[in-house]
This record gives C-alpha cells, sequence and structure tokens, in this order.
C-alpha cells in the first residue's frame, strides 16, 4: 500500500515539557487510523505539528513522499491535506452552502481569477451534492450559526472534504454530538472513506465510535506511541488498558 | 439579502438614487458642498468598512490615506499636471502603502494594530504639517482645479456633486463586485475565524495586505475627490480626528454591512448640518444623539434593521457562535 503520510520521529517540546515524543508512522491510501489517548498525551499537538499550526522541534513529516514539514496550513491545505479541529470551527454568519463554498473556493484558479469570475467560483453543484451526502441539504440556505450542534459537526467534516483531499485530519468529530446524531456522523464518515476513496486520520475520545470507524488505531500515551494495531488487538493490549482503558 | 426582500430593497434603492440625483435643485451652494462632503467620505468609509468592517482589521490611519491622496492630487494638479493622472496615482500610491501599513497586522491585533495605525496616522500628519517644501505646512495648497471631463468643467458646484456621485457609483459598484467575489468572502473568514480560514487553504497573509491595501487605496480615491471640492488642502482636516470619525460612520451605519458607510456617514457629515438649528448647541447635540445611537444598537443602524427583520431566535444564536468564534481565532497567523 502507497504511504499518503509518512510521520518520522516527531518531536514537540514547549519549554521542559515534551508533548510529543519521537512519533512515526505512516497512514496509508484509503485508510481511517484512529488515534487514542487519555487527556494531554499529545495527539491535538501531534496534529497541530502536522498540519503546520504548530512547529515540530525535531522530525519530519511527508506527503506523498514529499517533505512537508514546517509548511503553513494554508500550503498544506492546498496541497490536499485537511482539518477539523477539537472545538467547532464554521463560519456563524454564513450558510452552509457558503460554508462548504469557502471550504473549497481556494483550490480554484489564481487569487485574480477569483476575484474576476463567478461568486461561487463555480463550487454551487459541488456544495449541494456534499450537503446532500451529509443529509443537510434542507438546510443549505441556512445560517450556520443558526443549526443544531450536531448539524454544525456535520458541516464541520463536510468541510473538510469539499476539496476532494487526499487526506483529512478529523480532531474529535464525535465530541459533543448526541446519540442519534453520532451514529449518522459515523455512517456518513464510513460512506466518505468506501464511496470516495477518502483517507483520514481521526483522534477520538468516543471508544466505541472510534472502534467501529477505524481500521487501524494508534495509541499514545505521554507523547509516544505505546500501541498500534487493529481495533480488537488495541481493546485487548495490557498496555492500553493499563494506560488509557484501565477501568 | 432573501428573495423577498429584493423588491422592497430595490425601490429604496430607486428612490434613494432618485433624491440624490435630484437634491442639489433643492439645496443652496452650501448644502451641495455638503451633500458633496457626503458622497467623497462615503468612499473613504467604504474603504474602511472593507478593512475593518468586512476583513476584520482595526485601523485608524484612514485620514492619513484620505490626507496623502488630498496631497498628491493637490500638489500635482496646481503643478499642471491632468487630474486623471493624479487620481490614478493618489489611488495606487496609497494601495502600495496600506500593503505595507498591513505588515504590523500580520503580528498584532485589535488595540495593538489600533495603536499602530494610530501611530501611522501621526506621522503622516506631521509630515504633512512639518514638511513645509512639500506641502506648504500650515498654509496648505490653495487653488486645487477642479477637472474637465470630456470638455466639460466640473467647476460649479453642481457639475462637481455630480462628479462626486459617479465616482461614488462606481466605487459602490467595484465593491459589491468584491464582496459577493470569493474575495468577500474569504475576507468574512479572516474576520470570523483566521484559524479555521487558514486551514481551509486561505492565505490569510495575503488577504489581510490585500484588505488593508484595498481601504488605503479607497482613502486615496477620496482624497483625490477632496482636494478639488475643497479647492485647498490643509494639515488639520487629516489629524487623527477624521480617522475617529470615519470609524464613526462604518460603526454606527453597521460594520461589515455594504450600505452602512453610506448610512453613517450622513450621520457623521449630514447630522451635525442639520443640527445647526439649535445654534451653539449643535456639537453638544450631536454627541448626545451618537451616544444614544451606539446604546441603542451597539451593531449599527442596519444592525438593528437587521435584528427587526429576521427571527429573533436565530438572530441571537448567530451572534453568540460569532463570538465564540472570535474568541477561538484570537492569535492567528
Amino acid at each position: 500500500m502507497t504511504a499518503v503520510l509518512s510521520v518520522r520521529d516527531l518531536r514537540k517540546s514547549f519549554g521542559g515539557i515534551v508533548a510529543v515524543d519521537g512519533v512515526s508512522f505512516e497512514v496509508n491510501e484509503g485508510e481511517i487510523l484512529g488515534i487514542i489517548g487519555p487527556n494531554g498525551s499529545g495527539k491535538s499537538t501531534l496534529f497541530n505539528c502536522i498540519l503546520g499550526q504548530l512547529r515540530p522541534s525535531a522530525g519530519e513529516v511527508h506527503l506523498d513522499g514529499r517533505s512537508v514539514t514546517g509548511l503553513r496550513p494554508c500550503d498544506l491545505n492546498r496541497l490536499g491535506v485537511s482539518r477539523t479541529f477539537q472545538l467547532l470551527q464554521i463560519f456563524p454568519q454564513l450558510s452552509a452552502r457558503e460554508n462548504l463554498i469557502l471550504a473549497g473556493q481556494e483550490h480554484r484558479g489564481s487569487m485574480l481569477s477569483r476575484l474576476m469570475g463567478p461568486s461561487d467560483a463555480g463550487l454551487s453543484p459541488s456544495a449541494d451534492r456534499m450537503l446532500a451526502f451529509f443529509r443537510l441539504e434542507h438546510v443549505a440556505d441556512e445560517p450556520a450559526g443558526s443549526l443544531s450542534y450536531g448539524q454544525q459537526k456535520l458541516l464541520d467534516a463536510a468541510m473538510a472534504f469539499m476539496a476532494g483531499p487526499r487526506l483529512a485530519l478529523l480532531d474529535e468529530p464525535a465530541g459533543g454530538v448526541n446519540l442519534t446524531m453520532l451514529a449518522s456522523l459515523r455512517e456518513r464518515l464510513k460512506a466518505m472513506n468506501l464511496e470516495q476513496g477518502s483517507t483520514f486520520v481521526v483522534i477520538e475520545h468516543n471508544m466505541e465510535f472510534v472502534m467501529a470507524l477505524c481500521n487501524r488505531i494508534l495509541v499514545l500515551a505521554e507523547g509516544r506511541i505505546i500501541a498500534a494495531g487493529g481495533p480488537a488487538e488495541i481493546r485487548r493490549d495490557p498496555k492500553v488498558i493499563e494506560a488509557y482503558l484501565g477501568h | 439579502m432573501r428573495p423577498a426582500r429584493r423588491p422592497l430593497m430595490g425601490i429604496a434603492l430607486a428612490l434613494v438614487f432618485a433624491f440624490l440625483l435630484a437634491a442639489p435643485f433643492g439645496f443652496k451652494p452650501y448644502g451641495i458642498f455638503i451633500l458633496s462632503m457626503w458622497a467623497v467620505m462615503t468612499i473613504a468609509a467604504i474603504g474602511l468598512n472593507l478593512t475593518l468592517g468586512y476583513a476584520g482589521q482595526v485601523s485608524l490611519a484612514q485620514a492619513a490615506f484620505v490626507g496623502i491622496g488630498a496631497y498628491i492630487t493637490a500638489y500635482l494638479t496646481t503643478r499642471g499636471w491632468p487630474f486623471w493622472s493624479t487620481y490614478l496615482l493618489a489611488g495606487v500610491s496609497c494601495f502600495a502603502i496600506g500593503w505595507l501599513l498591513g505588515y504590523p497586522a500580520l503580528r498584532v491585533q485589535h488595540h495593538y494594530l489600533a495603536f499602530v495605525t494610530l501611530a501611522f496616522n501621526t506621522l503622516i500628519y506631521l509630515i504633512f504639517r512639518n514638511e513645509e517644501w512639500l506641502t506648504g505646512g500650515i498654509y496648505g495648497i490653495s487653488n486645487v482645479p477642479r477637472p474637465d471631463v470630456a470638455g466639460w468643467s466640473m467647476n460649479g458646484p453642481r457639475q462637481f456633486y455630480y462628479f462626486c456621485l459617479a465616482h461614488l457609483a462606481l466605487v459602490s459598484l467595484a465593491t459589491w463586485w468584491l464582496i459577493r467575489s470569493p474575495w468577500g468572502r474569504a475576507f468574512v473568514a479572516l474576520r470570523e475565524n483566521p484559524v479555521r480560514a487558514l486551514s481551509l487553504g486561505v492565505d490569510t497573509r495575503r488577504y489581510t495586505l490585500m484588505a488593508f491595501a484595498l481601504g488605503a487605496g479607497l482613502g486615496g480615491i477620496s482624497g483625490a475627490l477632496y482636494a478639488p471640492l475643497v479647492q485647498f488642502v490643509d494639515p488639520t482636516p487629516f489629524a487623527l480626528g477624521l480617522s475617529l470619525n470615519l470609524l464613526l460612520m462604518v460603526v454606527v451605519g453597521g460594520s461589515g454591512y455594504f450600505f452602512g458607510p453610506f448610512l453613517g456617514a450622513m450621520v457623521a457629515v449630514l447630522l451635525p448640518e442639520w443640527l445647526r438649528f439649535t445654534e451653539g448647541f449643535y456639537l453638544m447635540g450631536y454627541a448626545l444623539l451618537v451616544m444614544a445611537l451606539m446604546v441603542l444598537c451597539p451593531a449599527g443602524l442596519l444592525g438593528l434593521l437587521d435584528r427587526w427583520t429576521k427571527p429573533a431566535g436565530k438572530s441571537a444564536e448567530i451572534s453568540a457562535t460569532r463570538s465564540e468564534a472570535a474568541v477561538q481565532g484570537e492569535g492567528a497567523r
């Protein structure tokens, strides 16, 4: 299998605190990789280092074999890496459709051609398809800020896939979502993987969600990978039970 | 805009436009001068609304750009340059200076950025006042000529009013195009949540610089019209007071609303004149009215209108989420 993302010996420290300590892993094409770990294990810092939000203290990040270490998030996004955040991040004043158009427009032409071209950058049909895929077509013209929390989470996830990324990194997509919406979100993400062949990495605290969604799971504790494998393997791993599932 | 509101909006716009076309026939030259000043200041306020209202970048330097545009036009037209070349030069120079002024915005935000731009305004004001060899110092530059358009003289107050109005119409159309384009959406994203915008491929650096440059360019165009309108430029009108007044226009009209600067400039330019019947109390009355306006409608006059016309719950939810996003977005870039 081809590695879309390759992380080699990544480290990040804040003063004397080592948040990520020599993490290495690969994400293969078409895979859904889960990253789990107790609070403070370095999951979000790892994401932020991969995505250019933080500059790693050491190590390398490669996308399709090309080094992308320390690239700005907007440049990484244009290379095909998208993300969602732990805290919901949508544009409440824009409609749901406009949020999706925004998520795709910077991939269309040059800055000048976007100014001179159509208002929607020709993205309305794709935005409508994405809204339909995430079952949000009935709220397409509503301001995103007026949607329910679950709908906003779906919209947030839809935005990550709008530009047809090579790789999407989802930071706690299930956080704060009710059970009904959670099933819908998991089912849509799974469908996105199967139908569109999307590759993604998911950080999640909801064990049931991550076990049902991911093909492979990495367990992080104190900034290091302590276990890796399929969901069933991870459930049985004594180190994981001790560090994370120890209840 | 919701489809149901479109016909109403169209009728209102047509009425306003008809009023603006007919207005000079009902006013004496001073009244026409004030209306022309409203058009000129609206252009500067539209520029500031792009920078502040749409892109969320605080600027207290707009008066400096109006001043630079006015001085370029006054200096060159009094030395025989054709108006149109000085007009273009004013816009382009301010665009370039605005781009450079945008760099501090990549590092500092909010009140820190306000102080950076305030210092820039003060610096430019001091240049206008002290560099007498260039600007004429406190004596300024007088006898600024008014242009001819296709052989038609714009010397009369009515002709020059229509000249300013035509510019306002063109600037409005260009701005309308811009804010409806993907750039407008990127500006809003930059204002509401720069971290998320960056993660979606929006080059927040370039859009921040562009927001400053475009706002400054419109300030320069406003100044290029100000000089032939007043036919005299001196440093006093371009001090910090005008920057604050332009900020007031944007905020009172409704920051981030297309028609906000038009209404705001009415309040800031026309209202003091309408209150002149109170004689010595007119500025006090004006100050009290502005304070009352800000207390009653902090989102500006158009924000108030929006609150009345949108379902209450929806409007509140949007503003709550918007504030939350703004807090999360702090420290981006």
